[in-house]
Formats: C-alpha cells, structure tokens, sequence
C-alpha cells in the first residue's frame, strides 16, 4: 500500500474536499507513514474478536412522538449564510457541477 | 481575591463575605490582566458575566457565584461558539449544551469560551486558527491540547475551574502540561449534548480545577443522564465528594508491566514513581498489572477516531450553518467551503478517515480497529479485577516548545500514548499534578474502572495532602 497524490486526490473528493496541489503533496507522505504505522494492526492475529463501535452496552432509546416546542424557525435559519422566503438558499445543484 | 478555589469561593459567597459579582469582576480583572499575553480565550461577553452574577443570589446551587469557562467546542446559546475553526467563525448557538445549562442553574458565571485545537485535533492548542494559547509555566511553550485554553485559564488563576472535552486525552494532557487537575469521566457520565462532535464514541466533557476536591464539586452540577444525549449513562446520581477523605490504606494500586517507555522522559519517571511511592507510603498496596495491547492503542486511536470525524464533519458543508464559499455549483460551493474553512489538521483527519472507512480498505482498517478496540478494553478489565486504580505518567514528556511536533503529525500522535486507551475503553481518568522539572509541571495519570471517580478523586486527594515538592509560580499568572 502506497499513498500517492492520486490517492489523497480521490479520497478528498469522497470527502466533498477540494485539495489544492500544495496540500495534496503535503498529506500523501504523511499519511503514508501514519497508515504505515497503523499497519501494525495488520500482524495482529484478530480473527473472531467481536468489534467494539461503542465502550459500552448501547440500545435504542425510544419516547413518544408528541407535539412539543422547538427551535422556531427564524432561530434555525438565524446562522444560515443565505436565505429566501423562510428557507435556506443554495446555488444550482446541476449546473457546472463535477456530479452530484 | 484568589480566583484558585472553587471550595473557597463557594464558602466565602454562602457567608455573605463576597457576591457572584465580585468573584465575576475578579475574573474578568485577571482576564484583562492576564490574557492579552496567554491567549486562553476566544470570547470574553463582561456585560453577560456581569449581569449573570447580579441576577445570582448566594443560595442557588452548588457554584452559586463562582466563575468558570467553557471550551469554545461546547455551546452557548447566544454567545459564539467556533471550535477554533474557521468554518464556524461566526456561529451563534440558538441553544446552549446541557453542562451550560447545568452550569448556569447551580449559579456558575460563564466568563467566556477558552481557546483550543481545531475542532479539538490536536495535543497543543497550536492547530486553533485564531489564537496560539501560551503554557503559564513557559510562554515559549504549549500549553498541551485539545483544551489548552481551559487548562491555561486555570492555571494562570483566571478562573477557578473550566470545562474541556477528552477524545484521546485533551482534558488530562493539558492539565499536565499546565499543572492542574483534569478529570476525564466515564464515556457517558456527562452529557455530551451541545458539545461539537469530534468522535462520539470517545468524546466526553470533564472539569479542570486546582484540586480533586474541587472537580468533585463540579462533577456533583455537571453530571447525570440527559434525555437529549441518548447515549449518557443512566446510573444513579452520586455525591463525587463523599469518598474524598477516606484515604488510600488498603486500596490496590496497579502499575503496568511493561509499560511502553519508547520517548519517556526519565525525570517525568522518576516524578510519577516517587508520587507512586507517596501512596505507598499512606497504605495502599502496589500491584503489578498487565495490558498487553497497549502498543496498539495509538494505531487504533488514529483509525478510528479520524473515522468517526470524518462522518461527524461531513455537516459542515455551507448550507444551513458555518462558512459558506461563493460558488456556481452546489457540489462546488461543499467543496470550497470545506477547504477554504477547514485547516491542516482537519483535513488530514478527514482523509485518514474516509480512506479507512472507503470501499476496500474497511475491512482491513476500520473493522481491525474496531476489534483491537475490544482488546483493550478487556485488558483493563482485567487489570480492574486485581487493582483499584492504574497509575502512570499522564504524558511521556513535560510541555514541548511551540512548533516542535507540528510538521511530524505521527510524533505529535505518540505523544498520547498513555491517555488515549482510556477513551478506548471508555474509562475514567484524571491526571493529578506531581512535581516539576526543569520548571515544567508533570502529571500523574490515575485510572479506574467505569463509573469509579470516587475512586480516583479519593486517590487524588490523598496524594495532594502529601505531596512536597516545590511549586513555582507561573510565568503568565495572577500574582500572589
């Protein structure tokens, strides 16, 4: 395994993260040591070992779905960057994208 | 007026001596005083403090007057909350995080939101992007991180307690850098809700004080199970102060065989030894303890907890909160503002993360992690069956100088290697001032099983009543 520019490249793009040049040269050595490191991992005999996602025991908490107050709506749009008519606005989702 | 006691502020306020007002005055003094040159803060609202301590009478909780601050990655509702990221330069909560409000009803006053790694990455302080946080003890030096301004606030003597959260370390390195006690509770013990997520697994918010005794007091506001956070622990409420004098004759202290030493300062060594030796010396009992898979913590740690941002993160994206980039495109308009608003740090954890959970290489990473992560866990619960607390050094060194770590990420990751298997484990863990060197503070690492604070407040106090080594003053700090 060898993290290349084209690597960190196709990663970011996954991240919705658009990665100048300069960044992109910068992270691939770096990241190459670190998964290099990580990859101690890899010697480790695991096979069977239950995975762990939480510390802990966790289930699904439930409660009744009541009518209850909450954030109006000029305090959720309050931080939004642009809106129109009660909504937030964003720009075209089709045009001159790189897909969607 | 000594802003170093939580204890002591809170007598002095139920006896009528002093107000909320003049501890609030007080603090804000040192503020101006101290933190042009320290850096701790981001935000300081005086008018808001003020009228906080007006409107609060000297019976109404257990902080009833006494001033602290908040890591700027907890919400305040009204009053800006930007994690130290550019992304969220101008975000103002409309809602404020259960320990806010928690805070705010035993009659704390919010002096402001102290500074931190971006989106709390980093052991420095240094990845924040607006300010760089001063160690007290050095100015030269960081003050360790993610919370390194609250660590700072505290140790310069602005505050006497604030808040920080720990996801591999980032209450207990700090204050061990900055010589306060920091406690890092078990995963779920307070609330996480209005914290900004960074791994949701690991996270978890703790008090920095002067002393056990204090973090006892503000352990008794700030924690309990919270509707809004569906993973807070529903466990009964407990008096954290209530094993505070018992002393240590009897309990069982485990030192870890074979405790990776690669990078150990021999003099930070010698000082968590002779602290162990002091403990002895009270009547506990040492025993040795193994954790065989200690040196895959940090492996782990770095897998999954840049996953788990990597999810965490895919929010800000310029649509209904943060920093927004002019652009023709929707998909465009994600990309830019991501990049234009998130730094170094961040980035390079989102990539390690996608990248380990990206198609092909999950398995090989993520889910290895994840088993590991088992592992671990079960190591300490087994240490658990022999011993009552595990002490070790809180960091392999004392506080490092300013941008000697920050192009080597990998170093700068192994610098956690004895705090972050705590967040792995979801245990509880507090690092206890134990002595100097070469003028910098070094911590004692105290660990217990899930739900044992008391325990580790207990061994804490133990220690601080018998503790003698020499303590310098801080070179960024509140005069005597």
């Amino acid at each position: 395994m060898k993290i290349t520019e084209e690597t960190v490249s196709h990663v970011a793009r996954l991240a919705r993260l658009a990665m100048p040049e300069a960044e992109r040269s910068l992270l691939a050595p770096q990241l190459n040591d670190i998964l290099e490191y990580a990859a101690s991992l890899q010697q480790v005999d695991l096979e069977g070992v239950p995975p762990t996602s939480h510390p802990f025991e966790q289930t699904n908490v439930l409660r009744e779905d009541e009518v209850r107050p909450s954030l109006s709506r000029d305090a959720a749009l309050a931080n939004a960057p642009e809106t129109e008519d009660g909504q937030v606005r964003v720009p075209a989702v089709l045009e001159g994208g790189t897909g969607a | 007026m000594k802003l170093n006691s939580v204890k002591e502020i809170l007598a002095s306020v139920h006896k009528g001596e002093t107000t909320a007002a003049d501890w609030a005055k007080a603090s804000l003094d040192a503020v101006r005083k101290v933190d042009g040159e320290l850096e701790a803060f981001l935000t300081v609202d005086e008018d808001a403090a003020l009228s906080r301590a007006e409107a609060t009478t000297a019976d109404q909780g257990g902080l009833a007057g006494v001033p602290y601050a908040l890591k700027d990655n907890i919400c305040t509702q009204g009053m800006l909350t930007t994690a130290a990221s550019r992304i969220l330069e101008n975000y103002i909560p409309p809602y404020n995080a259960t320990v806010a409000n928690l805070l705010n009803d035993a009659g704390g006053v919010l002096i402001g939101k102290t500074n931190l790694d971006e989106f709390a990455m980093g052991s420095t302080t240094e990845t924040s992007a607006f300010k760089k946080t001063k160690n007290p003890y050095a100015k030269g030096r960081v003050p360790g991180g993610s919370s390194g301004g609250s660590a700072a606030a505290v140790a310069a003597g602005i505050v006497p307690f604030a808040l920080g959260s720990d996801t591999g370390g980032s209450i207990r390195q700090p204050a061990a850098f900055c010589g306060v006690f920091g406690l890092k509770p078990t995963y779920g013990r307070v609330s996480r809700y209005g914290l900004i997520a960074f791994a949701s697994s690991l996270d978890q918010i703790g008090p920095f004080t002067n002393t056990a005794e204090d973090a006892a007091i503000v352990m008794n506001a700030i924690s309990g199970y919270d509707q809004y956070d569906s993973t807070s622990a529903k466990v009964e409420h407990e008096d954290f102060t209530q094993d505070l004098g018992l002393g240590v004759k009897g309990l069982r202290i485990g030192i870890v065989r074979n405790l990776p030493e690669e990078g150990l300062n021999p003099a930070v060594k010698q000082a968590v030894d002779a602290a162990i030796h002091k403990l002895e010396g009270e009547g506990a009992t040492v025993v040795e303890v193994d954790l065989p898979h200690s040196e895959y913590a940090v492996a782990t740690y770095y897998l999954i907890a840049p996953a788990e941002a990597s999810s965490n993160l895919s929010r800000y994206d310029g649509v209904r909160f943060g920093r927004r980039a002019e652009a023709k495109s929707m998909i465009d308009m994600f990309e830019q503002s991501r990049s234009q608003g998130f730094g170094m740090e961040v980035k390079r954890r989102i990539i390690i993360g996608t990248y380990a959970l990206s198609s092909g290489y999950y398995d090989a990473y993520y889910k290895r992690a994840q088993q590991m992560r088992t592992l671990i866990r079960r190591d300490y619960e087994k240490a658990f069956e022999q011993c009552d607390v595990i002490l070790m050094p809180t960091t392999p060194t004392t506080a490092f100088p300013f941008g000697e770590k920050s192009d080597d990420p990998l170093a700068m990751y192994l610098n956690d290697i004895y705090t972050i298997p705590a967040n792995l484990a979801g245990i509880p863990g507090a690092s206890v001032p134990c002595g100097f060197v070469d003028g910098l503070p070094v911590g004692l690492q105290v660990l217990a099983k899930p739900f044992a604070e008391r325990t580790i407040l207990r061994v804490a106090h133990a220690y601080e009543q018998v503790r003698d080594f020499s303590w310098p003053q801080p070179e960024l700090g509140v005069a005597e």
